[in-house]
C-alpha cells in the first residue's frame, strides 16, 4: 500500500525505497568543518541519516543548523570533511546536480517563485528530471508534449497531496502563509527526492497547523522519502522524528531517539543558556 | 492626475481580462486582422487613410522596414533582458556580427573572394551570431547584474573598434555591393530590388511572425519556466534542479541569433555595411524600447520596439523652435529611461508579474529612508 | 606587432601613460567612491567629467575672452588655470549632485532593484552627453594654450613637459587631500561608516542622504579638476570624449579594486601605461581597444581587481 501511494504521486524510486532496509545509510555527514573567515560555523560534525527515517536537527540559535543544511544541499562548500549521498561524494558538486541526485529542500524564509502560479512552481520542480531540450520545446516535438502532460499531472497530484489543489492557478504570492509553506514542500517533492530537507517548516504556524504538518511529514515518510528536519518547536520534533541530532556552537553534542536526547544534561544546558559568569 | 492614471490602468487591465476570457476563435480573428493590417500597411492606397501617422519626411515603406528591424531586435533583447533577466548593454553587437558575416561572405569588396549569394550567407550569419553569443556568455554569465552589463558593453565596443581598425573588416570604407535576397517576379524583375522597400518589409514581417511563434513556444514550456525561475530567484531555481547556467546561455544564444538575423536582413537591403552602423547608442535605444514596452512581455517588446522606432523616424524633418527634433532623439530616450525607472519600471504594457513585484518592493522600504 | 616600436619609444610611452593615467585616476575616484558607498556603477560620471572640461573651456572663452590661438604664460596662465579649475570643480560637483537627487534618490526611496539604477544611470549619461553634443553642434572645441606641452627637460632621454608635471602633481595632491579627508576627518568617518553598513550608520545618527550627496559632490570635484587637466593635455574637446573617459576610468577603478581609493590611483596609472605600451606594439588605432579588452578580461576573471578583497566566500 505504501508503494501504491508512492507510485500514485509519481514516486517510483520511493516505492522501492520503502521496501528497502531502513538501517541503510542514505546521507553521511563525515567530519564536516565549515569556516567563514574567522568564524567556525561547523566543527567536525558527523552523523548519518538512514533510509526511511525522519531525523531532526536541533539546537539553540546560531548552533549551525541552517549552515549544515546549506552544506548538505550544496550552497556552502565545507572547509574540511565530506558529505556522501548513497555512497557518492556530493561535496563540491553543483547544486542542481545534487538536486537531481535526490536531495530536495525547503527554505526557512520561503523562497517560492512569487510571480508564478502554485501549479507552475511545482512544475519547475517536476522539470528537474525532464529531458526536453530547448530545441524540442521550440519545435513542439512529441517529448515536450509528453513531459508537459506528465509534469502537470504530477504537479496536480502533489498539490492534492499537500492539500492546496484548489489554489492551483493562484499566484504563489497570493497564497496564505500556511499554503505557501505547503507549496514549497510540494515543489520540493516534485523533484523526486529520496531525501527531503525541511528548514523550519513550522515557523509561524498555529498549533493546529503544526499538527497538520506533522501528519503531512508522516505521509511523506510513508511515500518512502527520508526526511531531515530542522526545527525549533520541541513538541513537533518529539512527535515526528525517529532520531535527533543536537548541535551547539557548530559541534554535535548529542544524538539519539528524541526521548533520550531530551533528558541529556548537555542538551538541557545548551537550551537553558548562558552560565552566570559570562553574562 | 493619479485618478486618470488609475483609470487608464484599470481600462488596460480590463482589456487584458476580456482578451483572456474571449473564446479561441475571437482571439484568432483579431490576431489575423492585426497581421493583415500590418501586411497592407506599406501600400499607399491603404495608408493614405491613416492621416498623420505615415511619415511625410521619408518613404513610408522604408520607415516600416526600419521599424520592423527594431521590433525584431526588441523581441530578441526581450529574451535576454526580459525573460532571463540579463542586462545586455551590447546587444547591438550581435546585429553587427550578422551584418558583417553577410558582408564578408557576399561582397566583392571582401578579402574572402567567396561572393556568395545572400541566401547562402544567411544561415552562416545566424550560426556565427549564435556562436558569438555563446562565446560571450560562457565566461560572463556567472557575473551578476551590473558587472554583466558592463562586460557586454565592453565586448560590443571591442567589436566595433576592431571593425574600425581592422583591415579585414574595412573600417569606415566598409563593404559595398552586398547582394539582395533572391527572387524574381514573373516578368524577370527582381523582387528585392533597389527602389521598392516593401518586399523587404514583408520579409522581415514574416520572419517576425515566425520568431514570435518560436518564442511563444519556448515561453510556454519548461524553458520559459526556467527563465522566469532564474529571473525571480536564481539560487532557489538551482536548488529545484534547474541548470541555470545552461538556460542563461540559451537565452543569450537565442537573443544573439535574432540579433544576427536582423543584421543579415539589414545588410541584404542596405547593400552597404561599415563601422559607422554599429554605434553603442543603438544598443541603448533597443534597451529603452524593451523597457518602455515592459521587459519580460512579448507584446510589450513589440509595441516598445515599434513605438521607439516610429518616434525616431517621425522626428525626422520635424522642427521645433528652429531645432531639428531628430537631433534630440537620443536625449529624448535617455530621459525616457530615467522617467520610466522612477514612475513605471514595469513599462507601458502591464505584465501582471512585474507590476506586483515592484509594488511589493515599494512596500519593503524600511523606516527612516 | 611592432616590438621595436615598443622598445624604442618605451620611455616616452611610459611618461605619456603615467600622465594619462593620472587623469584616469582622478576620474576613477568618482566611480570608486560611489560604488563603495552605494554599490552602484555611476554611469553618468563620465558626463560629470566632461562637464568640468566644457565649463573650463567656456570660462576661458567667455570670461577671459581667450580663443584657440591665444597663449599665455607665467602668473597670468596660473590665474586662468585656477579660475577654470574652480568653475569646473563647482560645475561638475553640481551636475553630480543633480544626478543623485533627480535620478538615484527617487529610486532609493522606492527601493528599486539594482538594475533599475543602472538603467537610470545610462539614461542620465545619455541626456547629459547629448546636451553637450547639441550645444557644441557635435563639433570639436578649441582652447587656448596655457601650459606648454613642449619638453621642459629630459630624464634619460625622455622628454617631460610642464603639462606633464602639472597633471601628475595636481592629481597626486588631490589624491592625498582626499585620502586625508576620508581617513582623518569626521565626515570621512561618516562616509566610511555608511559604506560599510548604511543602516547601522543611520542608527548612529548619521544622515545617510547627506553623506551620499557629499560622496557624489566629492567625486564630482575630482572629475571637474580632471577635466581641466584633460584640456591642458589634449587641447581640443569633443562631446564624445566623455564616454570613452568614463569607461577607461571605470576600468581603472576596477583594476585597482573598486571601492578602494588607493586602488583608483594604482589602477589609473597602470591602465594609462598599459594602453600606451599596447599602442606602441600594435599601433595607435588599437589603444582604445586595449582599454576595453582590459576591462572585459578583468571583469571576467578578476572583478575584485588588484587591491580588492576576494568576493568568494564558501560558495560551491
Amino acid at each position: 500500500m505504501v508503494s501504491d501511494t508512492a507510485r500514485g504521486v509519481g514516486h517510483p524510486q520511493a516505492a522501492e525505497a520503502a521496501a528497502a532496509d531502513p538501517r541503510e545509510p542514505l546521507l553521511e555527514v563525515d567530519h564536516v568543518t565549515l569556516r567563514f573567515g574567522g568564524v567556525v560555523a561547523l566543527d567536525e560534525v558527523s552523523f548519518t541519516i538512514h533510509k526511511g527515517e525522519i531525523l531532526g536537527l536541533i539546537g539553540p540559535n546560531g548552533a549551525g543548523k541552517t549552515t549544515c543544511f546549506n552544506a548538505i544541499t550544496g550552497i556552502y562548500r565545507p572547509t574540511q570533511g565530506e558529505i556522501r549521498f548513497r555512497g557518492v561524494r556530493i561535496t563540491g558538486k553543483k547544486r542542481h546536480h545534487i538536486t537531481r541526485m535526490g536531495i530536495a529542500r525547503t527554505f526557512q524564509n520561503i523562497r517560492l517563485f512569487p510571480e508564478m502560479t502554485a501549479l507552475e512552481n511545482v512544475q519547475v520542480g517536476a522539470d528537474a528530471h525532464h529531458k526536453t531540450s530547448v530545441l524540442s520545446a521550440m519545435l513542439r516535438l512529441p517529448r515536450h508534449w509528453r513531459e508537459e502532460r506528465e509534469g502537470r499531472e504530477k504537479a496536480e497530484r502533489l498539490l492534492e497531496f499537500v492539500g492546496i489543489r484548489d489554489r492551483m492557478h493562484d499566484m504563489a504570492r497570493n497564497l496564505s502563509y500556511g499554503e505557501q509553506r505547503r507549496l514549497e514542500i510540494a515543489r520540493a517533492l516534485a523533484t523526486d527526492p529520496q531525501l527531503l530537507c525541511l528548514d523550519e517548516p513550522a515557523a509561524g504556524f498555529t498549533p493546529a497547523e503544526k499538527e497538520e504538518l506533522l501528519q503531512l511529514i508522516r505521509r511523506i515518510r510513508d511515500l518512502g522519502v527520508t526526511v531531515l528536519l530542522v526545527e525549533h518547536d520541541m513538541k513537533l520534533v518529539m512527535g515526528v522524528t525517529d532520531r535527533v541530532v543536537v548541535l551547539e556552537f557548530g559541534k554535535k553534542i548529542a544524538e539519539g531517539p528524541p526521548a533520550e536526547v531530551r533528558q541529556d544534561p548537555r542538551v538541557i544546558a545548551a537550551y537553558l543558556g548562558v552560565p552566570d559568569d559570562a553574562a | 492626475m493619479t485618478a486618470l492614471v488609475a483609470r487608464i490602468r484599470a481600462g488596460r487591465e480590463a482589456i487584458g481580462v476580456r482578451w483572456r476570457q474571449a473564446p479561441r476563435w475571437t482571439r484568432w480573428t483579431v490576431i489575423a486582422a492585426i497581421i493583415a493590417f500590418f501586411y497592407a500597411l506599406p501600400n499607399k492606397e491603404f495608408y493614405q487613410y491613416l492621416g498623420p501617422i505615415p511619415t511625410t519626411g521619408s518613404n513610408f515603406g522604408q520607415v516600416l522596414f526600419t521599424i520592423s528591424i527594431y521590433v525584431l531586435l526588441a523581441v530578441g533583447l526581450n529574451i535576454v533582458v526580459g525573460y532571463a533577466g540579463l542586462l545586455d548593454l551590447g546587444y547591438f553587437g550581435f546585429f553587427a556580427v550578422g551584418a558583417y558575416t553577410v558582408a564578408v561572405l557576399t561582397s566583392p569588396a571582401s578579402d574572402l573572394k567567396t561572393q556568395w549569394p545572400w541566401l547562402m550567407a544567411l544561415p552562416v550569419a545566424l550560426v556565427v551570431a549564435m556562436i558569438s553569443g555563446v562565446l560571450l556568455g560562457m565566461p560572463t554569465l556567472r557575473l551578476r547584474g551590473d558587472y554583466l552589463a558592463i562586460v557586454t558593453l565592453g565586448f560590443a565596443e571591442m567589436i566595433r573598434l576592431a571593425a574600425t581598425s581592422s583591415e579585414f573588416l574595412k573600417g569606415q570604407r566598409g563593404f559595398n555591393q552586398i547582394p539582395h535576397p533572391p527572387g524574381r517576379y514573373a516578368d524577370g524583375r527582381p523582387v528585392f530590388g533597389v527602389l521598392d522597400p516593401r518586399p523587404y518589409y514583408w520579409l522581415v514581417l514574416t520572419l517576425i511572425i515566425l520568431v514570435l511563434i518560436a518564442v511563444r513556444n519556448l515561453s510556454n514550456s519548461r524553458v520559459g519556466r526556467a527563465w522566469v525561475a532564474i529571473r525571480e530567484d536564481e539560487d532557489a531555481a538551482q536548488l529545484m534542479g534547474v541548470p541555470t547556467f545552461k538556460f542563461k546561455l540559451w537565452a543569450f544564444a537565442a537573443g544573439a541569433v535574432i540579433g544576427g538575423l536582423a543584421g543579415a536582413l539589414f545588410a541584404g537591403k542596405q547593400n552597404f555595411v561599415n563601422s559607422q552602423n554599429f554605434e553603442l547608442l543603438n544598443s541603448i535605444i533597443i534597451l529603452a524600447a524593451v523597457i518602455f514596452g515592459g521587459s519580460g512581455n512579448l507584446v510589450g517588446a513589440i509595441v516598445g520596439g515599434g513605438l521607439v522606432a516610429y518616434l525616431i523616424e517621425r522626428f525626422r524633418g520635424v522642427e521645433l523652435f528652429g531645432w531639428e527634433l531628430y537631433e534630440f532623439r537620443f536625449m529624448f530616450f535617455g530621459a525616457v529611461l530615467i522617467i520610466m525607472m522612477i514612475f513605471r519600471p514595469q513599462g507601458l504594457i502591464p505584465n501582471r508579474r512585474r507590476a506586483a513585484e515592484f509594488a511589493d518592493r515599494r512596500r519593503e522600504v524600511t523606516v527612516g529612508q | 606587432m611592432d616590438i621595436n616600436g615598443l622598445f624604442s619609444n618605451f620611455g616616452e610611452l611610459t611618461t605619456t601613460g603615467l600622465t594619462q593615467g593620472a587623469i584616469y585616476a582622478l576620474v576613477a575616484l568618482g566611480y570608486t567612491l560611489v560604488y563603495g558607498v552605494l554599490r552602484l556603477i555611476n554611469f553618468a560620471h563620465s558626463e560629470v567629467f566632461i562637464t568640468g572640461a566644457f565649463f573650463a573651456v567656456w570660462t576661458w572663452q567667455f570670461v577671459w575672452g581667450l580663443n584657440q590661438d591665444s597663449t599665455a604664460g607665467g602668473l597670468v596662465a596660473v590665474a586662468y588655470l585656477v579660475s577654470a579649475m574652480l568653475v569646473a570643480a563647482v560645475a561638475s560637483a553640481v551636475v553630480a549632485s543633480a544626478v543623485e537627487v533627480v535620478a538615484y534618490r527617487p529610486l532609493r526611496k522606492r527601493n528599486a532593484p539594482p538594475l533599475a539604477f543602472l538603467i537610470t544611470a545610462i539614461g542620465a549619461s545619455i541626456v547629459l552627453s547629448e546636451a553637450y553634443a547639441i550645444l557644441t553642434r557635435r563639433r570639436p572645441t578649441g582652447m587656448p594654450t596655457l601650459v606648454s606641452t613642449e619638453p621642459l627637460f629630459h630624464i634619460g632621454g625622455v622628454p617631460i613637459s610642464a603639462a606633464d608635471l602639472l597633471i601628475v602633481s595636481a592629481a597626486l595632491v588631490m589624491m592625498i587631500v582626499l585620502d586625508i579627508f576620508i581617513n582623518r576627518s569626521r565626515i570621512g568617518r561618516g562616509i566610511r561608516a555608511v559604506a560599510q553598513d548604511a543602516n547601522t550608520a543611520a542608527l548612529m545618527g548619521i544622515n545617510k542622504d547627506r553623506i551620499i550627496l557629499l560622496v557624489f559632490l566629492t567625486g564630482g570635484l575630482m572629475a571637474g579638476i580632471a577635466g581641466v587637466l584633460f584640456n591642458v593635455r589634449i587641447g581640443v574637446l569633443t562631446y564624445s570624449v566623455g564616454f570613452l573617459m568614463g569607461i577607461k576610468a571605470f576600468t581603472a577603478a576596477v583594476l585597482g579594486g573598486i571601492g578602494n581609493l588607493r586602488g583608483a590611483l594604482l589602477g589609473g596609472l597602470l591602465l594609462g601605461v598599459t594602453e600606451n605600451y599596447a599602442s606602441g606594439l600594435f599601433g595607435t588605432n588599437w589603444k582604445d581597444f586595449t582599454a576595453f579588452a582590459v576591462l572585459v578580461v578583468l571583469l571576467m576573471f578578476r572583478p575584485t581587481g588588484l587591491l580588492g578583497e576576494s568576493l568568494r566566500g564558501v560558495r560551491a
